[in-house]
């Protein structure tokens, strides 16, 4: 990384002065077909025998993590896995249902390397690391290759070769899938991986446990303290390389499709121990998801947006129509995306339809509990195809949606509402998927990713094993074989300090004693988040925003109730001290959205739109990943760009008329 | 709707439990199971009690992580419907409701209703995968899988892993948790090669974990959220004896059980 301090007005006011450095995302040259064969070439490798003697700590053992944890255990690496869940097998990567993307082009309709590198770094509106993106394609080949080997029971044709699907609009047929539930199907594949080598003793797994702090010794990433969650002990562990694969921080709305337990802890504290984060604001929000009936809402459900192949998205004409919709006629409904965009209709990508929904929603013409819905309805279809064969196509996600709203979608619209899916930004990485701090690595979505803007539908799955089988097993090894293994016990001075940080932090927030349960404050975190930093963001919101998290904070460490104690199971210290950072994780949200005026992939300013109300991107100004830097002081923390530079794909304007 | 309910509380695996009585008086019928608890666990904190500990993580029915025998039945009264899934247009106004976590012997309590399911991870360690290195796979259309019976090992491989099995048979046995995982591997030609030794394998470390025996009672079907069928067991107990005439032995150390 080199430093140049360039001393500027921010635009926005903010921060009185903007400190600028460069990253080296250490990228290599050439011709971009050749790159990552060059640069596997080129980066070292540790002797077979040696392997044994460097300690490598995974922390996730979801696609990410199970397949790096499993993969360096293989190669001979002393790996120790961690998972706050009961076992690695549930790691929220299971729960995607659509596919995964690789560029096989088995359908010979023109698929291939560059066109799948092409439609992400397009698709991800020009804010992602061309080298990264095109590595990310040709390794999709692989991740398929190797999942079919391990036994993954994807989709076959009548003669026993693979099935494909077109997903999320793209023009080719090149997603993979198993049934609706493919990521717990690659989750399964990378847990049995790991299973092999837990049982050959190369990977010592620690279920249950969570990372509360990195600790860095020479400023080099050197081990983690845990929270064993079942005993309540802090325990030291020492490495010569961390890898985090935490998944994504969009529970910090309270309300998303993420698990229960996924939380920005792991990342946060690495944040805070020096790692930058790439592009917070870049947030993605899915377009059909099932309504929030009440306060009691502790989870959003996505449903696959394959629904909106054959589904039909409106609402009434008239404000507060609470009629039936069965009883509301043809000409006093609004298919506000076919009126709109009448060369994708239904099926624009996931943020156009998403801020549609919001519009038509703020215009109270919403349907439902609290007029947050819009109708996804089937009737047409099923007129024109028959209710049979519309239940072969989605039967499971209508029983789904019967079964969480108790009606039955074949009869009456479903009712859909957007929801926070997934977080393209990350911890920043280089080329090696390398943070700003040595021999910490970061993969999946916990990484600023290679998704820019905004991430392609059957996309996550990609990243994720890419990472964990193809990536890092690579460019962990090139870092080991330049340092010299061991040498530092848990009895460094780095380990205690930490450790008691800690024990402090877990004694303070059991002494607290407030009125407030913690949930309390998370849902109102959620709430200004949604408000003021969701689908569409302004100035004036975010700087409410911005005085207002401080205070909730504030409020936070002076009235939560946190009850229990600490040595034994205790979910309310879990929740507590992973709400806690989400409530300084929200403010950097906010600061990095509001210093981003332009729109671009799910950060929609609602200052920078073209005439008819579509985002827009200012490439002269914002063509570069914003890393920030923690200085100590939350309000302030210290911008740094990468610029961006696009050899390959010329940045365009989207449009979907 | 009011309900009331009737939970078990144990402050750790060393300490006698008991049932205790709650008033869930603010129950919406949209509310899911878990988010009923949810709002009684608010009430219990503010009134200065410690809330109820129980497991849950994805709440779409599909990470396994939700339990709880509900009025006896493992994950409620709804079929094919884990706990998280079950929403409370399911009970009546004024029901009393009784909640349990696993009961069985291989799944010790950490807490209320919250156990500890690692025999299941040992189980798949023991030989529940294909050894398949990353790096060597040849190209995925090289290796074809009939129609049928990818779809077979599709119905198998949709075991979430919650341990519904084992809490609802009487013997406490994880007989259809192992024989799914060994015929979503034994019906594709990529497990052929381990098939007969994975079971023998797989098989040993569940005995071991003090599972008990399967005497075709059909429960753990019954109650299995994602519907695994019995055949999966019939099919495991053909490998075993096929192993047996092949003279194969366990080739693995056993890992050390948690129970017991």
């Amino acid at each position: 990384m080199s430093d140049t301090k360039n001393e500027t007005t921010t635009r926005t006011g903010v921060r009185a002065v903007e400190f600028v450095k460069s990253l080296d995302a250490k990228a290599p040259g050439g011709p971009i077909e050749q790159r990552w064969d060059k640069h596997r070439f080129e980066m070292k490798l540790v002797n077979p025998a040696n392997r044994r003697r460097y300690t490598v700590i995974v922390v996730g053992s979801g696609l990410a993590g199970g397949a790096a944890a499993a993969t360096l255990g293989e190669q001979g690496y002393n790996v120790k896995c961690f998972c706050y869940q009961d076992s690695p097998r549930r790691a929220h990567s299971i729960a995607a249902q659509g596919g995964i993307n690789a560029a096989k082009n088995y359908r010979n309709d023109g698929d291939s390397i560059f066109r799948l590198f092409y439609d992400t770094v397009k698709g991800g509106d020009f804010r992602a690391r061309e080298s990264n993106v095109y590595r990310l394609a040709q390794v999709s080949v692989n991740i398929i290759d190797q999942c079919v080997a391990q036994g993954v029971p994807f989709a076959r044709e009548y003669g026993g070769y693979l099935d494909n699907r077109s997903f999320g609009g793209a023009q080719v047929s090149r997603t993979f899938y198993a049934r609706g539930q493919t990521g717990q199907q690659l989750l399964l594949g990378a847990y049995q991986a790991l299973s092999r080598q837990i049982a050959a003793g190369t990977v010592k797994m620690f279920p249950r446990t969570e990372m509360l702090d990195l600790v860095l010794v020479d400023g080099r990433a050197r081990g983690i303290i845990t929270r064993d969650m079942v005993t309540g002990k802090i325990e030291r562990h020492v490495a010569d390389a961390v890898v985090l694969a935490t998944g994504g921080y969009g529970n910090v709305f309270y309300l998303s499709t993420n698990a229960k337990g996924c939380n920005t802890t792991a990342i946060w504290r690495a944040h805070r121990r020096g790692a930058f984060f790439g592009n917070p604001c870049f947030t993605q929000i899915h377009p059909t998801c099932i309504p929030v009936t009440g306060d009691h809402q502790s989870k959003l459900t996505l449903m696959s947006e394959s629904l909106r192949n054959d589904g039909r998205i409106w609402v009434p004409r008239k404000k507060g129509d609470t009629r039936d919709p069965r009883q509301i006629p043809e000409n006093e409904r609004d298919y506000y995306l076919e009126e709109r965009y009448p060369a994708f209709g239904n099926l624009v990508p996931r943020d156009v339809a998403s801020r549609n929904a919001k519009q038509v929603c703020d215009e109270g013409r919403g349907v439902g509990p609290g007029g947050l819905g819009v109708y996804l309805d089937f009737a047409d279809a099923i007129k024109r195809l028959g209710k049979q064969k519309i239940a072969e196509r989605y039967g499971n996600l209508f029983d789904m949606y019967q079964q969480i709203t108790g009606e039955n979608p074949y009869e009456v619209p479903m009712r859909i509402y957007p929801a926070i899916h997934y977080t393209m930004g990350g911890l920043w990485v280089d080329y090696n998927l390398m943070s700003t701090i040595p021999g910490l690595f970061v993969a999946g979505e916990a990484n600023f990713s290679d998704h820019g803007a905004n991430r392609l539908g059957a996309s996550a799955l990609m990243q994720g094993l890419a990472d964990g089988y193809f990536v890092l097993p690579y460019t962990v090894a090139n870092f080991l074989a330049q340092v010299k293994p061991g040498g530092l016990s848990t009895d460094h001075a780095a380990f205690g300090e930490a450790e008691a940080e800690i024990n402090d932090r877990v004694k303070r927030l059991l002494s607290i004693n407030g009125k407030r349960t913690v949930d309390s404050f998370h849902r109102e975190l959620g709430r200004i988040l949604w408000d003021e930093c969701g689908m569409a963001r302004n100035d004036a919101g975010l700087r409410r925003a911005l005085q207002r998290i401080p205070e909730l904070r504030e409020e936070f460490w002076q009235n939560v109730r946190v009850p229990g104690e600490g040595g034994e199971l205790n979910q309310e210290l879990e929740k507590a001290g992973r709400v806690a950072d989400f409530l300084e994780l929200g403010e950097l949200l906010c600061i990095d959205a509001l210093h981003r005026t332009e729109s671009c992939g799910g950060h929609f300013r609602e200052e920078s739109q073209t005439e008819d109300g579509e985002a827009k991107r200012d490439d002269e100004n914002f063509s570069y990943v914003a890393a920030w830097e923690y200085t100590g002081n939350l309000a302030r923390p210290e911008l740094h760009k990468e610029p961006l530079v696009f050899e390959y794909v010329k940045p365009s304007q989207r449009s979907y008329k | 709707m009011k309900l009331t309910l009737k939970v078990w509380r144990q402050k750790n695996g060393k300490t006698p439990g008991e049932f205790k009585t709650y008033q869930a008086d603010h129950v919406s019928p949209d509310m899911s199971f878990l988010e009923m608890l949810d709002v009684v666990n608010q009430d219990l904190i503010l009134k200065g009690e410690e809330p109820i500990a129980f497991d849950h993580d994805c709440r779409e029915g599909i990470c396994g992580m939700c339990s709880l025998m509900i009025n006896g039945v493992a994950h409620g009264p709804k079929q094919a419907t884990t706990t998280c899934q079950l929403h409370m247009r399911s009970f009546n106004d004024g029901d009393t409701v009784t909640i349990e976590p696993w009961r069985a012997m291989p799944f010790p309590i950490i807490k209320d209703l919250v156990v500890d399911r690692s025999s299941f991870d040992r189980i798949i360690q023991a030989g529940g995968f294909i050894s398949a290195s990353t790096g060597s796979a040849p190209d995925a259309n090289t290796i074809q899988v009939p129609k049928p019976d990818a779809d077979k090992a599709m119905d198998a491989a949709a075991c979430i892993g919650c341990g519904a099995c084992v809490a609802a048979c009487p013997n406490g046995s994880a007989m259809l948790f192992t024989a799914a995982k060994a015929a979503h591997l034994s019906f594709l030609p990529q497990g052929q090669a381990e098939r007969h030794q994975r079971a023998v394998n797989m098989v040993m470390q569940q005995d071991l974990e003090g599972f008990g025996n399967c005497t075709n009672i059909g429960e753990c079907s019954a109650v299995c959220p994602k519907e695994i069928s019995m055949d999966t067991i019939a099919r495991l107990n053909r490998d075993l004896i096929v192993a047996t005439l092949k003279g194969l032995e366990p080739t693995v150390e056993p890992a050390a059980a948690k129970a017991s």
